[in-house]
């Protein structure tokens, strides 16, 4: 049996249904992310594991135990917020201790857990400091250190890097993914920043509506997007509009192009979806089907470099390596592009 | 220059609407002996019996005013934020009634209500009344308490820190006590300062439910002495700002107040 097990969750908040039969069950030191747009539910589903919504419908067990009724205090979930949420009027170890001393931990241990934990998140000498005189990423990881103190069953992570400037999210999604592996802690993450869920999780759920759309490895979402949705709102896709001209060997046609998918597609229209660095400059190896077209913007990433051509009406990006001694294109070049049929998803 | 010259005929204005008042009254009150300054007007009235009863009496109802009005006043106004942001304005009309209700009207309602014949006889005993009198003091002070914990209360993210001590497996009077009241002192001092003020100097409630308190004792003085009134008022009026420094130097004794000097 799973460790968190969410049953045919349900919250209405009025007449508003925020979350509708919402299933996901979550194996011990599992790092599960709940990705999507605001308003999609993915908060208020954390929000009912923490105890601070109570589910319209359903059920959550954290182990062999039923919480779906227990207060927030009793459920032994820890829980760090998007705004840090730090007592200004203690201390970095007063706050550390804090759910300690609820729990009426004596105070020699107290102390000594006080130090593993900030050590672990790298603030040992920061203990005497009061959060105010702390930067945005240093209050985070006292906060994750709060959370850990105490030894949830659980810990639950609410857009803990949104606050954070973009060098220090990456430093420390990479620090909380390395705390969570070596505390072997479950762990469940709110973010609508796919690239921190795809680089932090285990599997990731894909939100839209209330629903759960997708549920699946990071690569599984990426390369293999159940529906349209996931498809648009993981990653960079370019959508093209074509024509089936043959349904059993998935023949289609797109801006003069005539080629086969490889899959079996219903007769009429469909839409195909291509991601851009599944394109090329140029003819490339394994790309069976090529396109000439105009370059109409280049942008310079660094690594990569992003190009927009056409495909008949249709605007293409395509992501390329920046390779050293290789000019990048330019505007207003003519070239040719290719990609592979088979790469391509057919879009529900 | 010319914005620099009005600025500082406003603040003499001012100073002097303030000052002379305080220094006309310092000034008579130093007179009770003929032609020459004194502390004669003082002397009388540290030497009075009743004034150290009554100031005392005052004194004492204030800090259980305070004590009282702020385990009122505290949770109340946390709970309205986080549960019922809603009913706030409801809230706020309720604690500003008594600004517009004479505490006149107010007296008479408790005298009965609450007297030797009604269900809940207590103006029949000392400590009755002695209750009654300081449940009227924290109404009179509703509106002040009220406003400056919710004003306190609106500098700190509430609902998160609640969450987060729920988490942490805090309950209530855990949250209240070490989280949400700690990050409030400031406002809740200067809310007892000003429910301290309004005690000292309360005449209706304690006359009618006939009290030895200081607002009684001040009238009396003043109806039937000269000078002393005059002291009693400079007296009074020290106090108070011995209270304001007071609370400042509390406010400045805060771990965090002292970290953010250092």
């Amino acid at each position: 049996m799973s460790f968190l097990q969410l049953d045919q969750l349900r919250k209405s908040f009025g007449s508003t249904q925020v979350v509708r039969n919402f299933d996901l069950q979550i194996e011990q030191g599992e790092f599960v992310s709940l990705l999507g747009p605001s308003g999609c539910g993915k908060t208020t589903v954390l929000r009912m594991i923490a105890g601070f919504e109570a589910p319209s419908h359903g059920t959550i067990r954290v182990g062999p135990d039923d919480v779906t009724r227990k207060r927030p205090n009793q459920r032994n979930v820890g829980m760090v917020f998007q705004s840090y949420a730090l007592f200004p009027n203690l201390t970095v170890a007063q706050n550390v201790a804090f759910g300690l001393r609820v729990k009426g931990v004596g105070k020699a241990q107290s102390t000594a857990r006080v130090a593993e934990m900030l050590s672990l998140v790298g603030l040992g000498d920061f203990g005497k400091r009061y959060p105010f005189q702390l930067s945005g990423g240093q209050q985070q990881r006292v906060a994750l250190a709060r959370a850990l103190a105490v030894q949830p069953q659980v810990l639950l992570l609410d857009e803990p890097l949104s606050a954070l400037d973009a060098k220090i999210r990456v430093s420390l999604r990479e620090e909380i993914r390395e705390i969570q592996k070596r505390l072997g802690i479950t762990t469940v993450f709110v973010t609508h920043d796919q690239e921190e869920a795809l680089s932090m999780s285990d599997r990731i759920v894909v939100m839209h509506g209330g629903m759960a759309q997708q549920i699946g490895a990071p690569h599984e979402i990426y390369s293999q997007p159940a529906n349209r949705f996931v498809a648009e709102f993981v990653g960079r896709l370019n959508v093209l509009d074509a024509q089936v001209t043959d349904g059993a060997q998935g023949r289609v046609r797109v801006g003069g192009l005539d080629f086969a998918t490889g899959r079996a597609l219903a007769p009429g229209p469909v839409a195909l979806a291509l991601r851009p660095e599944a394109i090329s400059i140029g003819a490339a190896p394994g790309h069976d089907v090529s396109f000439r077209g105009p370059v109409e913007a280049v942008q310079f990433l660094g690594s990569v470099i992003r190009v927009e051509t056409r495909l008949g009406d249709a605007p293409i990006l395509l992501d390329t390596f920046n390779r050293t001694g290789r000019e990048p294109p330019r505007p207003g070049d003519e070239l040719d592009f290719s990609f592979n049929a088979a790469g391509i998803i057919a879009l529900d | 220059m010319k914005p620099k010259l009005w600025s500082w005929i406003a603040f003499l204005l001012g100073f002097a609407y303030f000052a002379l008042p305080l220094i006309g009254t310092l000034e008579f009150s130093l007179r009770k002996r003929r032609g020459e300054y004194s502390l004669d007007a003082y002397v009388w009235v540290f030497e009075d019996a009743q004034f150290r009863e009554t100031f005392g009496y005052s004194v004492v109802m204030a800090l259980f005013t305070i004590l009282v009005g702020m385990l009122l006043v505290v949770p109340t106004a946390y709970w309205v934020r986080l549960k019922y942001p809603r009913l706030r304005p409801l809230v706020e009309f309720i604690t500003l009634l008594p600004l517009v209700i004479p505490p006149i009207v107010v007296v008479f309602g408790y005298i009965r209500l609450y007297n030797t014949s009604s269900f809940l006889p207590m103006t029949g005993t000392t400590m009755g009344t002695n209750l009654l009198l300081m449940f009227g003091y924290v109404t009179l002070s509703l509106p002040y308490m009220y406003r400056a914990v919710d004003t306190g209360l609106r500098t700190i993210d509430v609902r998160t820190l609640t969450e987060a001590a729920q988490s942490l497996g805090a309950g209530w009077a855990t949250i209240i006590g070490r989280i949400i009241l700690p990050n409030v002192l400031i406002a809740v001092m200067s809310g007892a300062f000003v429910t301290f003020a309004i005690v000292i100097g309360e005449f209706v409630l304690a006359a009618l439910l006939n009290r030895p308190a200081f607002g009684p004792y001040m009238q009396l003085i003043g109806a039937n002495r000269a000078y002393e009134p005059a002291a009693l008022a400079v007296i009074a009026f020290t106090i108070t700002w011995f209270c304001i420094g007071l609370m400042q130097l509390a406010s400045r004794m805060t771990p965090q107040s002292r970290a953010k000097r250092s």
